[in-house]
């Protein structure tokens, strides 16, 4: 039994471990940022290569938490991006005096979400998504002589506060519909009645919120351009990822049976929100808010393969997130190294970067071209894969309007390129010196984005794990 | 698992020609090219980079000639029939158990054939660029981008399957970019390559969707497989293909339509050609070099490559027919009125490939009906030839002479001898002067058409009496027209590495034409029967003599005659000089149109309803608002009212509309 319980949740153990180490060392000693930073990094990578060993499949606590290969896998992701973010902001991390406390909260949200891809009932599943919530809304203020940040700290959890109550009233709605919280028991019980269809909208909701799915994205822009880049990744990448597995999990294994619905809802709302993040990623002068609307641009690619309801919808969007996490990481991080030495946020004052910055200019160029699905990338492969997987379900007028937005948004992914390559500029950015880290994490993600399309046997490894 | 590191090659190949690995060479070295110089070549090889690109393009063009040399002389046929041949392939991608992208090498006649055009053309290129380029700043850079998109050409051309194809279909995209956009430092150039990727980007979608469709029906990618399983009407595949129909066309007509328009997208067809004449912006030996021999004739390379499949279809090739004899008849009469000599040169491109492209349409599968095929192979050929050539002689007066506008030019015969013997071969060989290269191509393309189609055959006579006028117009505003003003001290015709492209490729142009080409390819491999009739080119020559005349009547001496002409056709001659005015068509789609029609009204609702109703509210809550400035509580409160609103207009949507 205790076996089983080593084995089964040995990621969120290391996790809490690591939690609770951080708390001693911020209590008990004085050591510095750069080796406690240095040693965050060691313990992140650590838990990294961890997420590949003992990986064995099980519930626990009579089925409310449950794992696979995977869901392991899945971690590994949200482990990677994690690390990424502690590689990618290290002199931001390091210039903070509360870094422990970051790492904590952080790694707390990093709990959550494991618990929630790991969650066999609605009531593991809510509290998961609270755990993975309210530490990232104390995050977000943690430019703390910052207005902008409080206030876009203070807007997430009001409108996450507001998310969780219609969530709770779905969750009471689906109770007194079927009489269970349990994954496994539901679908049986499930019959597509206007009282099931209600509870289903309302927890869809939450989900839509967390994934800034259009109408229910309007707090993203603002949380992403007032919080600390640092945290604008996390929550554009990581927190994205983890409601995009576990709305695989509670789309096709708890409402599988009430596809007929949801296919059309995704449907509506995939195309609304790539249309919308489109059009105003077009028009956006700073580049965190351009960030903030074309990743709620890629979440309307997502829910493209999430439609399909079959394996290749399972495999192509965990491949798609672990691209997602190389290129939109690799764009924030530069972002962040410009924005913490100069900054500059404007795309205006990225012109003549090259001339200046020809490393980081290439890693945004890759990031861009990847996000943009331009062949050779990855991004081409994740976006060829999602849609491919969505044309499976047959609507050619949904896959259509989703081709037709991966032109549009060549349209603002080339806008930064030319500023960076092409436009002249009397006073471009001076030469930046990065925290040597910070440029493990650029080559990190710039190899991610060009082997993991490169390389056939990682998807064939997502595929083996999705059957 | 790890395919990529284990690379079986089948043993179909003779022994003494397992090519394997040379083959894979040919694309490979250009590739370490762009790798080598864009890493390094700045910092250490700065002002060898020139001569290390030019060597290992050397090797490959020895390697493709090698492998010409054994395809159609040692091992390709097979019983009078040339073989396809796949020595290399492996799997690459696995996206479901059934499903696989592979990567391969195809040898068939077309594709050796275009890996001696490719790799010969960019050799000459990269030669000539030695001396053009000479002193550039980012001289190791341009040699990088020449080498990466030579090994994306290369890449294309042996693709064996559809799917690689179109990946390097779109690095050939993507490198063109950065060759146009190579004066980065010219807004011009920059605009040019962004309208160049973003026109060709939007035909590749139809291509990319093209290809979803023949592969969903063929069920594989491969295109060996593909053909066999499209082509024969007893097949299942070709069965449900030729059945299924979306508004009355059948499935494989749309697929086939579909991947052309991506062709007509790369090769400059009308209407999707705007991109071609500002793609002028890029130095002047790429120009030779995409629109001369490569990246245009992709376009058609793919309709060939897919011809068996497209044959089943005729109102496809009708489609291909059409499109290819409107440009071809449209471009000309464009390049009668332009004054830059590049664009000039340009839209003769665009008329050439218009050629090639109703050859194809107007072809049949095998036999004496394939004619159509080997002429227009033929003339994608040799037009390598002769267009490769008045581009480099192009570049040449314009590094004379500082400018690419006719009126500065005239006379310069006594300063560019070797310049001006190459051009005039160059356009007696576009004109169709026998024995010229051009001459023995346009008459298969010419008599093709005539036993298919007396209507495209008279367009095309037209076309091609005005394509000698065109040329012979341009030939006599450089070389003659009046007495040269040279302004200051020249320095004559370059180097040595500038004439010694002009000169092979004069001769090529010269000569080519004598190659027994239909014994080499041809629609189904079998060796054709000979078709050459003396009579039958009588009018096309005559035509292009009087072409000829007219433009030295007009334009060998100072005169007003062209002047008053041009007058007297007011109307017509303005339209023409302003191309019709095509890309002020799409101007007022994109601008005016799409703008004011979703732009225009997303950012009314932005600034009035949105903010409006922030400011609405903000006002109603101004107390609290004047006690927590900065805050704007309002905002929060109206996204959670949209987030209500979402969720109640969802509910009601699915509960009660669409049940």
């Amino acid at each position: 039994m205790l076996n089983d319980f080593l084995i089964l949740m040995k990621s969120e153990l290391v996790i809490s471990f690591i939690i609770f180490l951080l708390l001693f060392i911020k209590v008990g000693t004085e050591m510095t940022n750069d080796r406690l930073l240095s040693l965050v990094q060691f313990l992140l990578l650590a838990n990294f290569i961890a997420g590949f060993l003992f990986n064995e499949a099980g519930s626990l606590f009579g089925g409310a938490f449950t794992t696979n290969a995977l869901m392991a896998f899945q971690k590994s992701i949200l482990s990677l991006g994690v690390y990424l973010i502690s590689l990618l902001f290290a002199d931001w991390l390091k210039k903070s005096e509360h870094m422990p406390e970051f790492f904590m909260l952080m790694l707390s949200a990093l709990l959550g979400m494991f618990f929630m891809i790991s969650s066999g009932s609605l009531l593991m599943f809510f509290l998961a998504l609270e755990l993975s919530t309210i530490p990232v809304a104390a995050m977000a203020n943690f430019d703390l002589e910052k207005k902008l940040s409080s206030e876009a700290s203070m807007k997430m959890i009001l409108s996450s506060a507001f998310s969780s109550g219609i969530l709770l009233f779905g969750i009471s709605l689906i109770y007194g519909a079927t009489g269970t919280i349990s994954f496994t028991e539901m679908p049986a019980l499930l019959d597509g009645s206007p009282l099931q269809i209600l509870a289903f909208v309302f927890l869809f909701a939450a989900f839509a919120f967390k994934l800034s799915i259009v109408p229910f994205h309007l707090w993203t822009a603002d949380v992403y351009e007032g919080a600390p880049i640092a945290v604008s990744s996390f929550l554009s990448v990581i927190s994205k990822g983890s409601i995009a597995f576990i709305l695989l999990t509670a789309l096709y294994k708890v409402f599988g049976p009430m596809h007929a619905v949801w296919y059309n809802m995704v449907m509506i709302l995939s195309i609304a929100t790539m249309v919308v993040g489109n059009l105003f990623a077009l028009r956006q002068q700073n580049i965190k808010r351009f960030l903030a609307y074309s990743s709620i641009a890629q979440v309307g690619f997502i829910l493209v393969g999430i439609s399909s309801n079959s394996i290749e919808g399972i495999s192509s969007v965990v491949y798609f997130v672990l691209i997602y996490t190389f290129s939109n990481l690799a764009a924030f991080g530069v972002a962040g190294v410009i924005s913490q030495q100069t900054g500059k946020e404007r795309i205006d004052d990225y012109k003549g970067l090259y001339q200046t910055n020809p490393f980081i200019s290439w890693i945004l160029a890759l990031a861009l071209f990847s996000l943009a699905g331009i062949p050779p990338t990855a991004g081409f492969f994740g976006k060829l894969f999602l849609i491919t997987a969505g044309a499976s379900r047959g609507s050619y007028f949904f896959i259509t309007v989703a081709a037709l937005n991966l032109i549009v948004s060549l349209f603002y992914y080339l806008r930064v390129i030319r500023a960076v390559f092409m436009d002249k500029n009397e006073q471009p950015i001076e030469k930046i010196n990065m925290h040597p880290s910070t440029k493990l994490g650029m080559i990190i993600c710039g190899a991610g984005i060009v082997l993991v399309g490169l390389l056939s046997w990682v998807y064939d490894y997502i595929v083996n794990l999705s059957m | 698992m790890n395919d990529f590191l284990h690379i079986p090659i089948l043993q179909v190949l003779p022994p003494g020609w397992d090519l394997g690995w040379s083959l894979m060479l040919i694309p490979l070295l250009p590739l370490a090219g762009f790798l080598l110089l864009g890493l390094f070549g700045r910092k250490y090889v700065k002002n060898s980079s020139g001569i290390i690109g030019t060597t290992l393009l050397l090797v490959s063009t020895a390697l493709s000639l090698y492998t010409a040399y054994g395809y159609f002389f040692e091992f390709g046929k097979v019983d009078g029939v040339y073989q396809k041949i796949i020595p290399v392939q492996f799997t690459w991608l696995q996206f479901s158990p059934g499903v696989s992208i592979d990567m391969g090498i195809i040898l068939d006649p077309i594709s050796v054939m275009m890996l001696v055009v490719v790799s010969f053309i960019s050799l000459m290129v990269h030669i000539y660029s030695l001396g053009y380029m000479k002193g550039e700043e980012r001289f190791p850079t341009y040699y990088a981008f020449l080498g990466l998109f030579t090994f994306s050409m290369l890449g294309l051309v042996m693709s064996s399957n559809i799917f690689q194809l179109y990946f390097f279909w779109e690095l050939v995209g993507v490198s063109s970019f950065l060759l146009i956009g190579y004066y980065y430092d010219r807004p011009s150039a920059v605009a040019a390559c962004k309208k160049a990727f973003i026109v060709t980007r939007f035909a590749d979608l139809g291509f990319l969707i093209g290809i979803l469709i023949l592969s969903f029906y063929a069920g594989t990618l491969d295109f060996n497989t593909l053909i066999e399983r499209l082509t024969s009407a007893s097949a299942p595949e070709f069965q449900s293909a030729i059945t299924s129909s979306f508004l009355g066309v059948s499935a494989l007509t749309w697929a086939l339509v579909l991947v052309f328009i991506g062709g007509a997208g790369k090769s400059a067809m009308f209407p999707l050609h705007i991109w071609l004449p500002d793609a002028m912006e890029g130095p002047t030996p790429v120009s030779a070099l995409i629109h001369a021999a490569t990246m245009v004739v992709a376009g058609v390379f793919l309709v060939a490559r897919l011809f068996p499949v497209f044959s089943m279809s005729p109102p496809a090739l009708d489609i291909v027919a059409y499109t290819g004899i409107i440009s071809a008849l449209f471009a000309a009469v464009i390049a009668c009125t332009q004054t830059d000599i590049k664009r000039v040169l340009a839209y003769s491109t665009m008329s050439q490939i218009g050629f090639m492209m109703f050859a194809l349409g107007v072809s049949g599968q095998g036999g004496e009906n394939g004619l159509g095929f080997t002429a227009s192979m033929f003339h994608l050929f040799t037009h390598a030839m002769f267009k490769a050539l008045l581009f480099l002689g192009a570049g040449a007066v314009i590094h004379f002479i500082h400018s690419n506008e006719m009126k500065e030019m005239g006379g310069l015969r006594k300063y560019l001898p070797v310049t001006h013997i190459s051009f005039l071969i160059a356009c007696l060989a576009i004109s169709g002067v026998p024995p010229f290269a051009g001459f023995f191509s346009k008459e298969e393309i010419l008599l093709a058409a005539y036993h298919h189609n007396a209507g495209i055959y008279w367009m095309a006579l037209v076309t091609s009496g005005l394509t000698a006028f065109y040329m012979f117009r341009l030939y006599f505003r450089i070389f003659w027209n009046r007495s040269a003003i040279v302004h200051g001290e020249h320095h004559g015709e370059g180097g040595f590495a500038m004439m010694v492209p002009l000169v092979l490729l004069a001769v090529g142009a010269a000569a080519a034409g004598f190659i027994p080409f239909g014994n080499f390819v041809s629609s189904d491999g079998k060796r054709p029967e000979s078709v050459f009739h003396l009579e039958f080119s009588i009018a096309p020559v005559a035509i292009g003599l009087v072409g000829i005349f007219a433009a030295m009547w007009l334009y060998k001496k100072q005169n007003d005659r062209a002047a008053a002409i041009a007058k007297s056709l007011n109307g017509f001659y303005k339209a023409a000089y302003h191309k019709f005015y095509v890309d002020e068509l799409y101007l007022f789609i994109t601008k005016k149109i799409l703008f004011n029609l979703i732009g225009r009204p997303a950012a009314w609702f932005d600034k009035n309803v949105v903010d409006g109703l922030v400011i609405g509210t903000g006002n109603t809550t101004q107390v609290i608002s004047e006690k927590i400035k900065g805050f704007q509580s309002g905002k929060v409160q109206q996204y959670a009212i949209y987030f209500l609103a979402g969720v109640i207009g969802l509910a009601v949507l699915f509960i009660y509309v669409w049940k």
